[in-house]
Order: structure tokens, then C-alpha cells, then sequence
């Protein structure tokens, strides 16, 4: 393997041009979904890729699982290049995606799962002893023998997550796991994927969410990446700490003349960040000052202008946060495609 | 997500994982399970894939025997409704099979795993085979009493060396449509709508294929199920070799040769497929 021995995961100057043809025009137009990403994934980390939807974090999963070759630049998991060598990455990987549908609806959750282990060379007898413990885990053991049809978006996500980790990978990737879980169905996810890496760190893991909480609580480091590019990456800790010297406030506001009241303060000396999210006919507005005095401007600048303030309060920095510096927007503001 | 077994101890489990032929044959018999185990689950087969063929059965023996047909044609019939089935299979489950599984999600997964694509392609093909096989057989069991067939078998072992050749070749033909109707998507339902019904015609489901003119029956010959079914009728009929297109050691010989074509076709365009996958980075994506 090109690199340190001691990593899972290695990319270099990796970039994916997707053409897109459209219409009667022969010349296709050109999607940039990943450019230039260098990343260093170490054996036994559990990693995080966050970003928006569109990111390019899935092009990225597809390129180090094989099903993707890159436009340029090179990859290698597990040792192996991901063109050059695909069936040796093959037998040292697995992939789940969220909200995935894979299987038949006809099979029971044992049976589905048993196929999938037959793919992968696990003897029968091995293999249904490790379905029935990993089903027992994440406590779907009394619904082995249900038709997989029958199941429920989160009963069939955590088939999923076993499928995965019954393989017995030595690096898994993720793919926003818990997209469309409830609240419960995403903790009990989360808590079974940090176990699993815990247990033995010679087993490398990388996830894929834009979920910032989940980013956060799981993973040892966190790439945030954005329009195919890798913005910035370290543990969130250290992320976070970018934002020390800043002082970040969350408000309620209420809507000026029909306008967001938030561009009333865009410009203010001090003012280094604004974004806003619409809310129950407020505004939720999220400000990253310079220093705790402009404050005192903002409120001044919305009071003139006849802005209610709603609530206000001050928080410490998440990877929402940022991000929010890194890109100039929030993450719904990149999904909802503002500029 | 918790219970007396931890997850220490499944991840401390080293899996000893077998490779080569023995992946090949575990992919297979795993990927051929899901079709005869679901024909267990659907019942509903027996109407629409038994009962359906035989009223068109039905409707050929009335004219026969009507016209006053030889009695041997009645006995075509009943053989030509039988191999329908795995027509309709090949044509409208194995074809369109790798679309579907795309549409899934599980092309993704298929080609991520270490079992070879090839064997994924065998499993679907030998599962849709062993299930139509259970209907065939009924419909040909079910048929022959209706309408009193007689049978005079020429041959067993080339009887059933004509039918295991054609099996071999027309879904080997059907793999490698398989991914032939992946690369044309959407446009592949257009082509098994026109594959239908002329195939009925010039494949002699109901009737001798050398009623045919010569050319027409001979380019129909590249179509396994023509040449086998003729040959099967020349074994098993008392007037069929009189009603045979070329005999049958010639047949043999030819669905050999097809058996080979399509077998290396579908691992060719299997390859290319998977290649154009990756490359172009389309052929995985479902639509969510």
C-alpha cells in the first residue's frame, strides 16, 4: 500500500466528474462531485464524512467501495488500490446505506441475511450462528422468521446494519445509517456502532451523516466536506476550538415587513457569520460575533428597525457552528440551495 | 441493544471465510434460493403461470381437432405449452432480472461482494429454471390427461440430453440479455413486448416448425427453444421425425454450439457491464 502501514483508508487528490448528457446538446455538462480529497482514515478510527445532501459524501463511500472509479487521483482500503486491486478490497469490506431496500420481501430476515453471508464465503453453520447473536444484539432475534417485507423502516434499517456487520469487515462503511430512524431506532444504532469499533480497534469504520449531533457524539474524527471538497478535518473537539475566541448566539426573531430580519444585520462591523432558518412565523437566527460586545449593536440595529425579539441565548460551538463559518451558510441553507 | 451476548464477543470471532470454487457454488446455490423458495410463498403461481398457459393449450387442440388434425399435433401442443414457460421466464424474470435488482438496491450490494457476478447471474438462472421446471411439468401433466397424449419415447438419454442442452443454451441466452436489458434499461420492456409474440410464432410453440419456410424456421434456429422443442417432438412422437426440421443429431450439435455462444456472450457482456458500472458510475443507481 502506498502511505502508512497503519492506515485503513487512503485517498490522493481523488476527484469524480460525473457528465451529464441533457437534452439534444452534445456537449454534456460536468458535475464536480468530489475534487482534490486527500484524507488519512487510521486503522481502528471511527470516522466521520459530514456534509449536506449532494456533498459528494456518497460519490466518495461508492469510489472506496469499488463501485465508483475515480476521474483522477487514487484510493486504497485496506491495503489495496481500489481499481487496480477491487476483488482483494472486496473481501475486506462492507457497505450499509440508509434507508436501503435491499433483500427480498418474500425472504425472512434470516434468510435474507443468510444470502448475503453466502456472498461473502461465511459457511452456513457459521453464518446462522452469527446472524442469531447479532440479531439477538440489536434485539430483532423474535422477528428472525418474519418476511422482511414485514418489517418496519427501522426494524429493517437494523437488518441492514447486522447484513453489515456480519461479515465480519475490517472496514465498514456507513452511509447516513440512521437516515429516517426515529429517535430511539438512531441512538440504539449509534450506541451498537461505537461498541462495535470499540471492541476491536484494529476495525475501521466510516460513516457518513449529516446529521451534526451524530457526528459529533460518534466519531473519533470528522472530514466536513462540501461541493466535493474537504473543508476541514480533525476531532470535533478541535474543530470546535476553532471557535473559541468567538462568541455564538441563537435568537428568535420576527419577520421584517415580510422580509428576513436577519439581513438587517449582515454588514455589522463584528459580525462574522448570520444564517437563519424560517420558524413558525419567527425567524430562528444563528449569529457568530467577533466578540460579545456587538451584541449589544444587533439588538440595537433590530430594535430600530421593530424586530421582536423572541428568545435569546448563547451557546457553546457544535460542528454546526462549524461548518456555518467554514461554508458561510448552514447546512439547510446548502440543501434548500441558497446563496 | 443489548443481551447476554455482547458484542465483544461477535467481533472477537474470527470468520474463516471460503473463496474460489467453493464461493462460486455457496454465491449460486444463495442467489437460487430466493426464486424456489418464493415460488413456496406465492401461491398464486399455479393460476396464472399453469392454468393461463393451459386455456392457450386449449384453444390450439379445439382448432386441431376441429380441422382434423393428426392426433401427434395435439401432443406438439401440449409439449410447445410446457416450454412457453420457460420462455416467459427467461424473457420476463431472468431478462429483466439485473433491472430490477439495480431498482432494489441490491446491484450494489451484488457487485461489492466477493462472489463472482457470473455466479450471481448461474444462481438466478438455475433458481428460475428449477422453479419453472415445477410449472412446465404441471401443465404438461395436466395437459396430457386433459387431452389423452400419447407418447412414444425414441430415446431417453437423447431426450433428455436435448432438454438439458436447451436448457443450458436458452438460459444461457436469457443471462445474457440479463445484462444486455441492464445497459438498454427502460427500453428493454419495449424489446420483451416485441420478443413475445413473434417468438410464439416462429418458434413453433404450436405446431412443426417445418411448416415454416426453410429461412424463416432456419434464422428461428437461433432461438434455443426452437430447435430443442423440434427434437423433443421428433423423440417423443411416433409421427415426429417425419415433422422434424433436421435431425436430431444435427440439433444436438447446433444447441451445443448456442449453449457455448450464449454462456461466453453473457460472461463478455457481464464484465462489460460491470466495467460500465463503475466507470460511468449509472448502472448501480436506483431510483429513490
Amino acid at each position: 500500500m502506498s502511505g502508512n502501514s497503519n492506515n485503513s483508508i487512503r485517498t490522493e487528490n481523488l476527484s469524480r466528474i460525473y457528465k451529464i448528457r441533457s437534452g439534444k446538446k452534445k456537449d454534456p455538462k460536468q458535475l464536480v462531485a468530489l475534487q482534490d480529497v486527500n484524507l488519512e482514515i487510521c486503522r481502528g478510527e471511527l470516522f466521520g464524512l459530514l456534509g449536506p445532501n449532494g456533498a459528494g459524501k456518497t460519490t466518495l463511500i461508492k469510489v472506496l467501495t469499488t463501485l465508483l472509479a475515480p476521474s483522477t487521483g487514487h484510493a486504497w482500503v485496506a491495503g489495496h488500490d481500489v481499481i487496480k486491486e477491487s476483488e482483494k478490497v472486496r473481501t475486506r469490506i462492507n457497505m450499509v446505506s440508509g434507508g436501503e431496500s435491499s433483500g427480498y420481501g418474500l425472504l425472512t430476515v434470516r434468510e435474507n441475511l443468510w444470502m448475503f453471508a453466502q456472498f461473502y464465503g461465511i459457511p452456513s453453520k457459521i453464518a446462522n450462528q452469527r446472524i442469531k447473536n447479532l440479531l439477538e444484539i440489536v434485539g430483532l432475534s423474535d422477528r428472525m422468521n418474519s418476511k422482511s417485507s414485514d418489517l418496519s423502516t427501522g426494524l429493517r434499517q437494523k437488518m441492514n446494519i447486522v447484513r453489515g456487520f456480519l461479515t465480519d469487515p475490517e472496514v465498514l462503511f456507513l452511509d447516513e445509517p440512521t437516515l429516517g430512524l426515529d429517535v430511539g431506532a438512531s441512538l440504539e444504532v449509534r450506541n451498537f456502532v461505537r461498541e462495535w469499533v470499540n471492541a476491536d480497534r484494529q476495525r475501521t469504520l466510516l460513516l457518513t451523516t449529516h446529521y451534526m449531533v451524530e457526528a459529533d457524539e460518534l466519531c473519533d474524527r470528522v472530514a466536513i466536506i462540501n461541493r466535493g471538497r474537504v473543508l476541514a478535518c480533525d476531532t470535533p473537539a478541535n474543530l470546535k476550538h476553532q471557535l473559541q475566541h468567538e462568541s455564538i448566539f441563537h435568537l428568535q426573531v420576527s419577520p421584517f415587513n415580510g422580509k428576513t430580519s436577519s439581513e438587517k444585520v449582515r454588514g455589522i462591523p463584528g459580525v462574522i457569520k448570520v444564517t437563519h432558518l424560517p420558524q413558525d412565523g419567527y425567524e430562528s437566527v444563528e449569529l457568530i460575533l467577533a466578540d460579545e460586545s456587538v451584541l449589544g449593536t444587533v439588538i440595537n440595529t433590530f430594535t430600530a428597525a421593530d424586530v421582536q425579539i423572541r428568545n435569546l441565548e448563547k451557546s457553546a460551538p457544535s460542528l454546526e457552528d462549524v461548518f456555518v463559518k467554514l461554508v458561510g451558510q448552514s447546512m439547510a441553507e446548502v440543501e434548500s440551495g441558497e446563496e | 441493544m443489548s443481551a447476554q451476548i455482547g458484542i465483544t464477543d461477535i467481533v472477537s470471532q474470527h470468520v474463516d471465510k471460503v473463496s474460489g470454487w467453493k464461493l462460486f457454488v455457496q454465491t449460486v446455490i444463495a442467489r437460487a434460493y430466493p426464486r424456489v423458495i418464493g415460488q413456496q410463498r406465492e401461491k398464486s403461481w399455479m393460476f396464472f403461470d399453469v392454468v393461463l398457459p393451459l386455456l392457450g393449450v386449449c384453444s390450439y387442440v379445439f382448432v386441431y381437432r376441429a380441422i382434423g388434425a393428426p392426433e401427434d399435433y395435439i401432443g406438439f401442443v401440449v409439449v410447445g405449452g410446457a416450454m412457453i414457460a420457460f420462455w416467459m421466464n427467461v424473457l420476463w424474470s431472468m431478462s429483466s432480472q439485473l433491472y430490477w435488482e439495480k431498482e432494489q438496491g441490491n446491484l450494489a450490494l451484488f457487485i461489492l461482494a466477493p462472489g463472482p457476478m457470473m455466479a450471481i447471474l448461474l444462481g438466478m438462472a438455475l433458481g428460475g429454471l428449477v422453479a419453472t421446471t415445477l410449472r412446465a411439468l404441471a401443465i404438461m401433466v395436466l395437459g396430457t390427461w386433459f387431452f389423452n397424449v400419447q407418447y412414444s419415447v425414441a430415446s431417453f438419454p437423447h431426450l433428455f440430453a436435448v432438454f438439458f442442452l436447451t436448457m443450458v443454451a436458452l438460459y444461457g441466452m436469457g443471462m445474457m440479455l440479463a445484462s444486455l436489458f441492464l445497459l438498454l434499461s427502460r427500453e428493454a420492456w419495449h424489446l420483451s413486448n416485441l420478443a413475445t409474440e413473434p417468438v410464439f410464432l416462429v418458434s413453433g410453440f404450436y405446431f412443426p416448425i417445418k411448416s415454416l419456410n426453410f429461412w424463416v424456421a432456419a434464422a428461428a434456429s437461433l432461438l434455443p427453444l426452437t430447435l430443442g422443442m423440434d427434437a423433443m417432438r421428433q423423440l417423443v412422437f411416433a409421427s415426429g421425425p417425419s415433422l422434424g426440421f433436421i435431425s436430431v443429431p444435427l440439433e444436438i450439435i447446433i444447441l451445443v454450439g448456442l449453449s457455448v455462444v450464449f454462456l461466453v456472450g453473457a460472461r463478455a457482456l457481464l464484465s462489460h457491464m460491470e466495467k460500465l458500472a463503475i466507470r460511468e458510475g449509472r448502472l448501480t443507481e436506483n431510483r429513490r
